[in-house]
């Protein structure tokens, strides 16, 4: 459950302020699937950070799970970030000459569990995330645009967070692989419960959600159900598409 | 973070970039062998030169002659030329100081001394039998100077070995031949063991002869060129000193002791006065190797701070993920803790090895301590940790938005 009450952020440049978020107040239910859309500078991403705890508000509230998260200090944001939150990035982030299985247990090594329970756990969601056993072992600079974003969803799911932050993922991909990453998101949020929060600038990718918020300005504009859901039906065949 | 996952991560940081790592680790290595191998030199010299020192004897106090300076008289005669001391002196310091364990009185002088056509200068030294327990003297063939030579004024000679090399030849067995010196035969009875030369005197040249017969046919008088008094033991060395002072400035009827017309060498601090000196050379010689150990803890940092920047999305990433600041700071320092233990590691290897080939080869003592090489590890240890904290603060500091969108 998510909570945020008239969230403010101004950067300040020298002595230019510069105003981004400007008062946004919405909550967010456990088990939904979210767009956030709006053009680029309309604080989107900042938005995104604030949710994610990487960034703090100037001022307002923000509540995780009835807790007021503003009041935190860095490693009591660490600490949240490890156990509720799994990030999806535009640019998948992954570690190079990494293994794939080494990169999605690396939220576990930060929560100090054990080895063996890593592997298991890592290969459980690798598999929901809709790659092969045949690349556990590649490096992640060897896989394919699509495959390393479902490595990093793989990642993302690992630490069973409450929240899933999904800043345009599909923004380095084509079309066809796109499609595929939100069917998977789509897969998670139904049968897994897990609350997906999508940020994009495309009114398509936002259409697989179920309910869609627009931005513009550092205002909200709009907040309403999708009630032209796209619905994609993953098949087997399509995972060795990717 | 558990350790186990620490050393996992730091070794293959560390290996997907080898040669960069190894240049590192070289740069330790060659700063902690450096240490090393010069503060072994400087043990060495300071080994050496003490037990150079203890050949003389042990817990030995040496008394020789000095000009006496009266009031008014700025110019001194020249230490040893005085004669101050006599026989006499020797004797009382034996019957009256039970501290003074052995005493041997010893006159010398250089003087040319001839052999069936063959002659050397040499030093010649009258002595009693005590000065080959006193200073440490052991004969390898023949026998000493006895008491009964001494009472007979015997005329038989003790040589060195050098001396019997320069008058007989090599691998000739000197004893029961002859030598002259002014004029007066004597027969030899014994050679001494080799000492080997220590400082500008060499031991293993020199004559001795029974103390009363150079006193009676060579010297002509009852002064001796010094007094050797070996003490009971080391602690006692100081007292002894006080008393011998005391007992000769009565003899010699002398007041004030600043104008004492003798000297009291104590061996106990010329040994503390040569350690001084070769101490500040041992930790001249680590100063001069420890800028390049400094070096190499610059060259740490250097790596550090660029895989720092190298890997700031890196840092991005490992923050939103759930590592606090002190999983960051712990994984960088871990990994320049890592390099300087490596390094410490062969630098103790490096530096044995060159204080073993400069002993080997260039004929100097060396000695590698464990406290050198302890405090080697130390200072490494040290060093990853003052200059990979740098870097580490830094990664740590790192906001993750900042670090993620970094290029």
């Amino acid at each position: 459950m998510i909570e945020c009450k008239n969230i403010v952020k101004i950067y300040k440049t020298g002595d230019i302020e510069a105003k981004i978020l400007k008062g946004i107040s919405f909550s967010i239910k456990d088990g939904e699937f979210v767009a956030i859309i709006g053009p680029s500078g309309s604080g989107k991403s900042t938005l995104m950070h604030i949710l994610g705890m990487l960034d703090t508000p100037t001022s307002g509230d923000y509540f995780l799970d009835g807790k007021n998260v503003t009041l935190y200090v860095d490693d009591e944001l660490a600490d949240i970030r490890k156990n509720k939150i799994g990030f999806v990035f535009q640019s998948f982030n992954l570690l190079p000459r990494t293994s794939v299985l080494r990169n999605v247990e690396l939220p576990l090594v930060y929560a100090d569990v054990d080895k063996d329970e890593r592997k298991k756990k890592a290969k459980a969601v690798l598999a929901q995330a809709g790659l092969t056993e045949d690349y556990y072992d590649h490096y992640t600079n060897q896989l394919s645009g699509g495959q390393m974003q479902r490595v990093a969803i793989a990642r993302a799911l690992v630490n069973n967070p409450s929240m899933i932050l999904a800043d345009e993922p599909t923004g380095n991909l084509d079309t066809k692989t796109g499609e595929i990453v939100m069917e998977t998101f789509q897969k998670l949020n139904k049968e897994q419960n897990h609350t997906i929060i999508l940020i994009t600038h495309e009114h398509d990718i936002a259409e697989y959600a179920d309910r869609i918020i627009t931005i513009r300005d550092g205002m909200i504009v709009e907040d309403r159900i999708n009630k032209n859901k796209k619905i994609g039906v993953i098949g087997k065949d399509d995972c060795k598409q990717i | 973070m558990k350790i186990i996952d620490l050393f996992e991560q730091t070794f293959s940081s560390l290996l997907a970039n080898k040669a960069r790592s190894g240049l590192t680790v070289l740069g330790i290595v060659i700063g902690i062998g450096s240490v090393i191998a010069m503060v072994s030199i400087g043990q060495g010299a300071q080994g050496s030169i003490t037990s150079s020192i203890e050949s003389l004897g042990s817990n030995l106090l040496m008394v020789s002659p000095g000009f006496q300076r009266g009031v008014g008289q700025q110019v001194s005669g020249g230490r040893g030329n005085a004669q101050t001391l006599t026989l006499a002196d020797a004797e009382a310091i034996k019957n009256e100081l039970p501290g003074a364990e052995n005493v041997a009185p010893q006159y010398s002088s250089r003087t040319q001394v001839t052999a069936k056509g063959t002659n050397t200068n040499t030093s010649i030294s009258g002595v009693t039998a005590a000065y080959s327990t006193v200073r440490n003297v052991a004969v390898e063939n023949g026998s000493f100077i006895t008491d009964e030579n001494n009472k007979a004024m015997a005329k038989v000679a003790v040589l060195g070995p050098t001396t019997s090399t320069d008058l007989f030849g090599e691998g000739v067995d000197p004893i029961g031949q002859t030598i002259r010196v002014k004029n007066i035969d004597f027969k030899v009875v014994g050679v001494t063991v080799a000492k080997g030369g220590s400082g500008f005197s060499n031991q293993d040249d020199a004559i001795y002869i029974p103390l009363n017969t150079a006193l009676h046919y060579i010297a002509g008088d009852t002064n001796v060129s010094n007094i050797s008094i070996q003490g009971s033991d080391q602690d006692a060395l100081d007292q002894l000193e006080a008393d011998v002072t005391v007992l000769l400035l009565s003899r010699h009827k002398i007041s004030d002791a600043t104008l004492a017309d003798f000297q009291i060498m104590n061996q106990a601090d010329i040994v503390a006065s040569a350690s001084t000196i070769t101490g500040t050379m041992t930790l001249l010689l680590a100063a001069i190797a420890g800028i390049s150990l400094l070096v190499g803890g610059i060259g740490i940092m250097n790596m550090m701070l660029t895989t720092v920047t190298e890997r700031t999305r890196e840092i991005g990433l490992r923050k939103a993920v759930g590592a606090k600041k002190g999983d960051i700071t712990v994984q960088f320092l871990a990994e320049a803790v890592t390099l300087t233990f490596v390094g410490g590691v062969f630098g103790v290897g490096l530096g044995w090895l060159a204080s073993f080939a400069v002993q080997q080869f260039g004929g100097i003592t060396t000695q590698v301590s464990v406290s050198s090489v302890l405090l080697a590890f130390g200072v490494s240890a040290a060093i990853g940790i003052i200059f990979g904290y740098y870097p580490a603060w830094r990664a740590a500091k790192l906001n993750p938005i900042t670090a993620l969108r970094y290029e």
